[in-house]
């Protein structure tokens, strides 16, 4: 099959490669781009372990064409801490509150929750659960990944209102 | 000299050992994306493999051709059961004694079956050429309920056991029978059911449900032609295990083959196994000389790989008219799919079923189970609890609780009534098992305080009332369960796979500086071994835990064990982790001895450190030991600081807990709300209690979707009907409710530090709370039991078979 030359923006850095039209997006990332933290647990959009963020939104990528990314901009984990090395407040809190056994849910699980946080800065309870309702979590039972979250909200607003 | 300057506490506090909630030191790699699972390696020149599959549950195959497959640019091969022939390798034994196709022989015997490895440059062009390879099949009848495959006419499934009237465990009185298997005393129950005042009966099935870790199955399989050594990395939960079988199958011998578990995706009982796929990749690898990786997608691994429960029982139960349990009988019709592919010890082929007494003193039982093969996917893996023991739980706790409908008791006072008492331990059950240590009574007590269970009676009694007025629609359900689990297999005497005894083990090597490298024959999944070990090893011999590595998972450099399930990590490699320190220790006690120039005897051991006793100044660290034993050891001493363990637990170990659910029940549209979940569990001594808590938060969530939706449906055909995560149920975080936990402390008398294991006990305990409680909600409408899954769909059709919906 011929190949389409795909550029990306993928955690602040430029990115060409060439690549089948039918590649879905997750392989282009773990297998082309060396991005192995996004996960594949079904293939079919419900598990949410290939969860990036692109163009400002969260998308299951094995669920996205390459040929669909073409131009767009990319956020995975390997782009979520700051580029001097200090984690996200969302991977700290994964941490510190147990929310995560086995890790293959978290890399997209984090991406979610970062995007959750940008939508909605101080969700409830519910919002939480909701917003991260499209991820699904074989191991830890959600509550202390609910637990982290909100706890992350609760750090990044303070680091706001310190910066204000 | 050192000087003593550190009060104990803040000594003790630096350790991070035993009980503290340390955290995980798993988590940096896996919050940044840095995790290292199988599908994440990559080799040069890697072909990848990928399955033809059975689209029929039962038929023969007429022809292949792989012609056009192999058209199909980057394809390199194509294999079938016709290549695997003349190697031997068209089937593999399995761990229940039976063997599997690797590659279908002649005939598919269920939906998902491998037929074809095709091996490509890459996973697009594996894919194409399976759509190509094209298979002629004739479609024959398909078995899918066990009851009709023992039927006399039933056509017979297994051509390769024509003829067969015995198997791995005795004799086979059909030809879709595996094996009868049978134990406690048959007369003295039935004359216990003969005699009793009352006895309730009732057919209990345990559905088939799927472990469904959200990392599925996979290898990739390495053979370097040069020096004749293979490399297999894969998600396996018994590394050594997999290369003994992977050396007796193949005839490389065992010091050539090197297996691997990276980062495991989680497991639950579902990567135990040995599947096709890795025999396949590994021939794949031999026959073109480059490695070759095989991931399965989703619905492969729920069409295919590893299975659990689909357990049909039947009950009877004794009891004197005051609610003293006299006897209990149960027979087992056991559904293992096409092949008996079983992870369980060699001598149990139903797992430890036998627990089914449960935690109830119970003089007279007996229990015998039927295997069966249909035309279903292979596996009855213990996913997510000892063998068979969620099966064995599930059967009790129903059935006490259909007891107590029937003689109007309160099903938690029936409970107490019947507990085997703290003074009873150890004891020993009618079905041969000896449990270690309990307090039952105090853990219900404790349990039915916090929830304020008559508090709860009462509002029940309220809103049945209510709902008799038509004032709400919703009837509320409480359910009690109280679990014994059977964990940490176990005993050499009695406990193996393969020939292989279940030991497991550990070595340590302490390093100059005082830091250390611990290595175990276990492997984590998400159960954060390289956090709670190093928390053992530094209570054990005063290195704090952030000093020690813990390493598992590479056959080259662990000490052999036979790996990560059944909760058995914590009773078994947990102790030959402490074990292997206390042997440190001792050598390190000599060493110190030797420096202070006093008797081993006159030094008392501190938090870190050897004293003087009655001069407590004198002292050497743990660290000045470490470096003294690779300088200066008394004569006739080696020199090092080494140890290794080869743990053989004398007993098994019997965690145990109370959990109480209360569920609102709309009776017009079935859905079932857990308002409330409650967790009491006992696992002996606690390693680390946050790990504690996030696993049974984990065990809980797999029993809420167990036992309220989870179902491996079949239809006539033997098509499986929920083959994606679109149909097979797994809860959300919004359809998890908050969980309460708790906990007593009774630890094992016979365990080194006293702990029982803790990961499976939610899952156990959890499914029978939520289908009491679901039973509950009905109960006085008549109801003693009604089959799991309680989907919203069968709750309804309960509701409306009572005559409860608006519609009746
Ligand atoms: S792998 Fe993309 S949603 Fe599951
Ligand atoms: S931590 Fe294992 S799936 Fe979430």
């Amino acid at each position: 099959m011929s190949k389409m030359h795909l550029k990306l923006k993928v955690n602040n850095r430029d990115v060409e490669t060439l690549t089948e039209p039918r590649t879905l997006l997750i392989h282009v990332l773990r297998e082309q781009l060396g991005l192995t933290g996004p996960h594949i647990g079904c293939d079919t959009s419900h598990c949410g372990a290939c969860t990036v963020d692109m163009n400002g939104r969260s998308v299951k990528s094995c669920t996205v064409l390459a040929a669909q990314a073409d131009g767009a901009t990319l956020l995975t984990i390997e782009g979520m801490a700051s580029p001097d090395g200090t984690l996200h407040a969302l991977q700290e809190s994964f941490r510190t509150h147990h929310g995560l056994q086995c890790g293959f849910c978290t890399p997209g699980m984090i991406t979610r929750a970062y995007r959750l946080l940008q939508e909605n800065p101080n969700p409830t309870e519910a919002e939480i659960r909701f917003g991260i309702s499209g991820n699904l979590c074989r191991c830890t039972g959600y509550q202390n990944i609910v637990k982290a979250i909100r706890a992350a909200a609760d750090t990044l607003a303070s680091v706001k209102e310190a910066a204000e | 000299m050192t000087v003593d300057t550190e009060t104990a506490q803040a000594r003790t506090q630096k350790l991070e050992g035993l009980g503290t909630k340390r955290k995980r030191v798993e988590d940096a790699r896996f919050t940044q994306g840095k995790g290292n699972y199988v599908d994440d390696i990559k080799l040069p020149g890697m072909l990848f493999g990928d399955f033809v599959r059975s689209p029929y549950g039962h038929a023969r195959i007429k022809s292949i051709n792989k012609d056009a497959a192999l058209k199909v640019p980057g394809v390199k091969a194509v294999l079938t059961a016709a290549d695997l022939k003349p190697l031997k390798l068209h089937y593999m034994p399995t761990l229940a004694g039976d063997v599997q196709a690797v590659l279908a022989d002649e005939k598919v015997l269920f939906q998902g079956q491998e037929v074809a490895f095709v091996v490509a440059e890459d996973r697009y062009s594996a894919a194409d050429a399976v759509d190509l390879v094209e298979v002629e099949y004739q479609e024959l009848p398909a078995l899918v309920d066990p009851t009709k495959a023992m039927a006399p006419g039933a056509p017979e499934l297994r051509d390769d056991l024509k003829g067969k009237t015995s198997g791995a465990h005795g004799p086979r009185k059909h030809h879709n029978h595996i094996f009868t298997w049978e134990t406690g005393d048959a007369a003295a129950t039935d004359k216990a059911l003969k005699s009793a005042q009352v006895v309730a009966k009732e057919y209990i099935v345990y559905q088939r449900v799927h472990p469904c870790p959200l990392e599925t199955c996979g290898c990739v399989a390495s053979m370097d032609k040069i020096n004749g050594h293979l490399t297999v990395w894969g998600t396996f939960q018994a590394p050594h295990a997999v290369r003994t079988v992977a050396s007796l199958i193949s005839g490389i011998p065992e010091h050539k083959i090197r297996i691997i578990s990276p980062d495991i995706g989680g497991g639950f009982g579902n990567k135990v196994g040995v599947y096709p796929g890795y025999i396949c990749s590994i021939v794949a690898s031999i026959v073109t000389g480059v490695p070759v990786k095989w991931i399965e997608d989703r619905m492969e691994n729920l069409q295919a790989t590893a299975f659990a429960r689909d357990y049909h029982m039947t009950g009877e139960i004794a009891a004197t008219k005051d609610g003293r349990i006299t006897g209990l009988r149960c027979h087992v019709l056991a559904d293992h799919g096409a092949f008996d592919a079983c992870a369980d010890p060699t001598k149990y082929p139903a797992g430890f079923f036998n627990i089914c007494t449960g935690s109830y003193d119970i003089p007279a039982a007996h229990v015998t189970v039927d295997g069966v093969y249909t035309n279903k996917a292979p596996g009855g893996v213990a996913y997510r609890c000892s063998f068979r023991v969620t099966e064995a739980s599930y059967f009790i706790e129903r059935m006490v609780d259909v007891l107590a409908r029937k003689l109007n008791m309160d099903p938690a006072e029936l409970r107490r009534k019947n507990f085997i008492r703290k003074e009873q331990f150890p004891y020993t059950s009618a079905l041969g098992w000896e449990y270690d240590s309990g307090d039952y009574h105090t853990a219900l007590d404790k349990a039915l305080k916090a929830v304020d269970y008559p508090g709860l009676r009462s509002e029940q009694k309220r809103n049945r009332e209510a709902f008799a007025r038509g004032e709400t629609r919703k009837l509320m359900g409480i359910g009690v369960s109280f679990f014994t689990e059977i964990v940490g297999a176990g005993p050499i005497k009695n406990c193996d796979i393969l020939g292989l005894g279940m030991f497991d083990s550990c070595e340590i090597r302490v390093h100059p500086t005082g830091s250390a490298i611990a290595r175990l024959g276990t492997i984590s999944q998400g159960q954060g071994h390289a956090t709670t070990f190093a928390q053992i090893l530094a209570t054990e011999i005063g290195i704090p835990a952030s000093n020690i590595t813990v390493e598992e998972g590479d056959t080259d450099t662990a000490p052999y064990g036979l790996g990560t399930y059944g909760s058995r990590s914590t009773p078994v490699a947990g102790a030959a982790t402490a074990m292997a320190g206390r042997k440190i220790r001792a050598k390190a006690q000599m060493i110190a001895a030797y420096l202070l120039e006093v008797h081993d005897d006159d030094l008392e051991w501190d938090i870190d450190r050897f004293r003087v006793k009655g001069a407590p100044e004198r002292f050497k660290t743990m660290a000045e030991i470490a470096f003294s034993a690779y300088n200066k050891v008394p004569p006739g001493m080696e020199p090092g600081l080494e140890a290794v363990s080869y743990y053989d637990p004398p007993n098994m170990t019997y965690p145990f807990g109370a959990y109480v659910c209360v569920v609102d029940v709309d009776v017009d549209t079935g859905i079932t709300e857990v308002r409330r979940f409650y967790a009491l569990d006992d696992c002996g001594t606690r390693i680390n209690p946050m790990i504690i808590e996030g696993q049974v938060h984990g065990g809980l969530t797999e029993a809420l979707a167990i036992a309220m939706g989870q179902e491996m449906a079949y239809d006539e055909l033997g098509n499986l009907k929920n083959a994606s995560l679109l149909d097979f149920f797994l809860p959300t975080a919004v359809e998890t409710p908050a969980w309460e936990t708790d906990y007593t402390t009774t630890p094992s008398p016979h365990h080194p530090i006293g702990a029982k294991g803790v990961g499976e006990s939610p899952n156990v305990g959890g499914v029978s709370a939520f289908s009491n409680a679901v039973n509950d909600a009905f109960a006085h409408a008549g109801l003693t039991h009604t089959q799991m899954p309680h989907d919203h769909w069968r709750v309804w059709k309960t509701a409306e078979r009572l005559k409860l919906t608006a519609a009746a």
